[in-house]
């Protein structure tokens, strides 16, 4: 648990900790509520023009069905009434169907979430079951469709006052209950056991200490004395640097080293200089891990 | 000596003489979840999916032993963020949906009803009293009838309707043809309606209390008006040959409700989001079941009434429709032990 807690510096109010059944500790950042809404929006767009590309067919083919109706009159009538409740069908299956069908897939996400890189997944670090997803998706209907058809009705009866009012308390209710909760957790989450998190993606990055020795870095000896004035916060943040390789920084981390260790800075040999600090210091620290002493930045003893 | 070899022996770190060491084996895992998560099952090798479980694992020890020799954040990160996505798909709904539709006809589903048998009871005794009171308040004032049945859905069937009137809406329809699109529009209503009673549960069940008794009050209602033409049994009749499924799916839509609002209302020991949680998803699969439930009672609805025309037989259907379902939800309680304790 300690472990997870240390490894970087990316922790914070939404980073959760999980423990998986090998009994290893994973952090997981919680989706944030920009992205879920920004995901929602996309989601209701797609379902949209699915169904309004779903209708255009169907009448498209009533219309066919029509020039057929001239000719047949029985016919007609039972292909009508066929494109009938294929159209009440899909448009059931687009309301109800379009978020369970993506989240019981193996991205659980969907197609909105997926581009706003967040997934769903059991809260606590279960098993996701398909039970949990269509619980969480059943509540949909009361949070997002019925307020809004609701709504829309108060607004087209023209009795606005108390109709609407509720329509929107209503809406407001459930549209703000991810803000008056820890976790983040819709009505839908709270009842399918779920909630909504960052879906990790990373690339394996070379490790800085195994680039191709260059020459002047191989130049460089720190004394163990010299090494022993930073931790690992101070290798973590000398890592990014690095990894970042932004010029300034560079400079003025060298400088930062240098007065710290009383070396003169030499000009134009940064980058050497920093990457062989950089192993150096990991190698000392890592050293000391071993040992199970470890020194947490520069202001801590090592323990 | 090969490439790889070489760099191992010459990087400097203990660190890093793992990582390389390892690395082939994490990238291996990497590529196996980036083709599962695109859905190119298919394309995978049975190799692979074998070798799914086992990298996970070479992974997950891996990360446990950088995280206690490496200071490499970047490295610690990656293999964090590749064990939470293999996670994801080793611990993932890994049935596909036939799979899981034979698990759920076969037993989950009937199982699920049978926990919440209390719920059930508690529904029905509302729905009951729905009626009764639908009843009595169109037999003290009629103009309640008004109030509870809509007026597009009453049409003909007003206080006052002649006999004959009523006689009419009750047969008589078997020239027509069958009414699908009719059918299925009313399953999607049902069902909306259906999913509303259930994710009214939300609000510790009393919305969905109430709304079972509106929705009994009006078929109160509509039984007082024929009762009083002398047509009880008839209306009974025309209304069991889809009511005793749709009644039934409604019935436990409604159980569902209750059953997380009984759950989040008394929690017991469990925390309230815990009980939530598993009373939702336990409701959930009721859930499912009753949108199956009423696309029988619209296929019912739209076909079967119009071909029995009289009341003997709507009975009959009806009847045995409730009897089927009653059986299998209850006549198979295959380990009645384990069910109690779980």
């Amino acid at each position: 648990m300690n472990a997870a807690a240390r490894t970087g510096q990316r922790r914070n109010d939404r980073t959760r900790i999980t423990v998986t059944p090998e009994g290893i500790a994973l952090p997981v950042t919680l989706g944030s509520r920009g992205s879920r809404f920004a995901a929602l929006l996309l989601d209701l767009l797609f379902i949209s023009v699915l169904m309004f590309v779903t209708s255009l067919a169907l009448i498209w083919m009533a219309s066919g069905t029509f020039d057929v109706a001239k000719v047949q009159g029985g016919i007609a009538g039972q292909m009508l009434e066929f494109l009938t409740i294929l159209w009440i069908a899909a448009i059931f299956l687009f309301r109800n169907a379009y978020f369970l069908f993506f989240e019981l897939g193996p991205r659980g996400a969907t197609p909105g979430k997926r581009m706003q890189g967040i997934r769903i997944a059991a809260r606590g670090g279960g098993r996701l079951s398909a039970q949990m997803v269509i619980a969480r998706n059943l509540l949909r209907d009361i949070e997002l469709f019925l307020p809004l058809v609701f709504l829309a009705n108060a607004l087209g009866g023209g009795d606005m006052a108390a109709a609407g009012i509720a329509g929107a308390a209503w809406f407001l209710v459930f549209a703000l209950l991810p803000c008056f909760n820890r976790d983040r957790l819709r009505a839908g989450d709270i009842i399918g056991g779920t909630w909504v998190v960052e879906a990790p993606k990373r690339k394996l990055e070379t490790a800085m200490s195994v680039r191709e020795p260059t020459q002047p870095a191989a130049a460089y000896r720190f004394s163990d004395a010299e090494l022993a004035v930073y931790g690992e916060y101070e290798l973590q943040t000398l890592e990014r640097v690095l990894r970042e390789d932004r010029k300034e920084a560079l400079v003025s981390v060298q400088e930062a080293i240098c007065n710290k260790i009383s070396w003169n800075p030499g000009q134009g040999e940064e980058r050497a200089f920093l990457e062989a600090y950089y192993t150096q210091l990991r190698a000392r620290l890592e050293r000391n891990l071993r040992m199970g002493r470890r020194k947490a930045d520069k202001f801590a003893g090592e323990v | 000596m090969s490439n790889g070899q070489q760099a191992i022996e010459a990087a400097a770190l203990r660190s890093d003489r793992f990582r390389l060491e390892r690395e082939a084996d994490w990238q291996k895992l990497e590529a196996i979840v980036a083709r599962m998560e695109a859905g190119r099952l298919r394309k995978l090798s049975d190799e692979d999916v074998l070798a799914l479980p086992v990298l996970y694992r070479t992974v997950v020890s891996s990360l446990s032993v950088a995280r206690e020799t490496s200071l490499d954040a970047a490295t610690l990160a990656y293999l964090e963020a590749l064990v939470q996505r293999a996670w994801f798909l080793v611990y993932g709904p890994r049935v596909s949906l036939w799979q899981w539709l034979g698990q759920f006809l076969s037993g989950e589903w009937s199982r699920a009803v049978r926990a919440m048998g209390k719920d059930v009871l508690i529904a029905l005794g509302v729905m009951v009293t729905g009626v009764i009171v639908g009843w009595l308040l169109v037999a003290s004032d009629i103009e309640w009838y008004h109030a509870l049945v809509p007026p597009e859905m009453a049409s003909a069937r007003v206080p006052g309707a002649s006999r004959e009137v009523l006689m009419d809406t009750l047969f008589g329809n078997q020239g027509q043809d069958a009414k699908s699109a009719f059918a299925a529009s009313l399953f999607s209503n049902n069902a909306q309606v259906a999913i509303l009673a259930f994710a009214l549960g939300f609000a510790f069940g009393v919305p969905t209390l109430l709304l079972l008794v509106h929705n009994m009050g009006l078929m109160g209602a509509m039984l007082w008006l024929y009762h009083g033409q002398g047509l009880t049994v008839d209306f009974v009749g025309w209304l069991a040959v889809h009511g005793t499924t749709e009644v039934f799916a409604i019935l436990l839509a409604g159980a569902a409700g209750l059953h997380i609002g009984r759950s989040m209302a008394f929690p017991g020991r469990r925390s309230v989001m815990q009980a939530a949680a598993e009373a939702g998803q336990r409701a959930s699969l009721v859930m499912v079941g009753g949108v199956l439930m009423l696309v029988v009672a619209a296929v019912l609805e739209g076909f079967a009434r119009q071909l029995i025309d009289h009341t003997q037989g709507r009975l009959v259907v009806g009847g045995f429709m409730l009897v089927l379902w009653l059986a299998y939800f209850f006549a198979f309680a295959r380990d009645p032990q384990r069910e109690r304790t779980g």
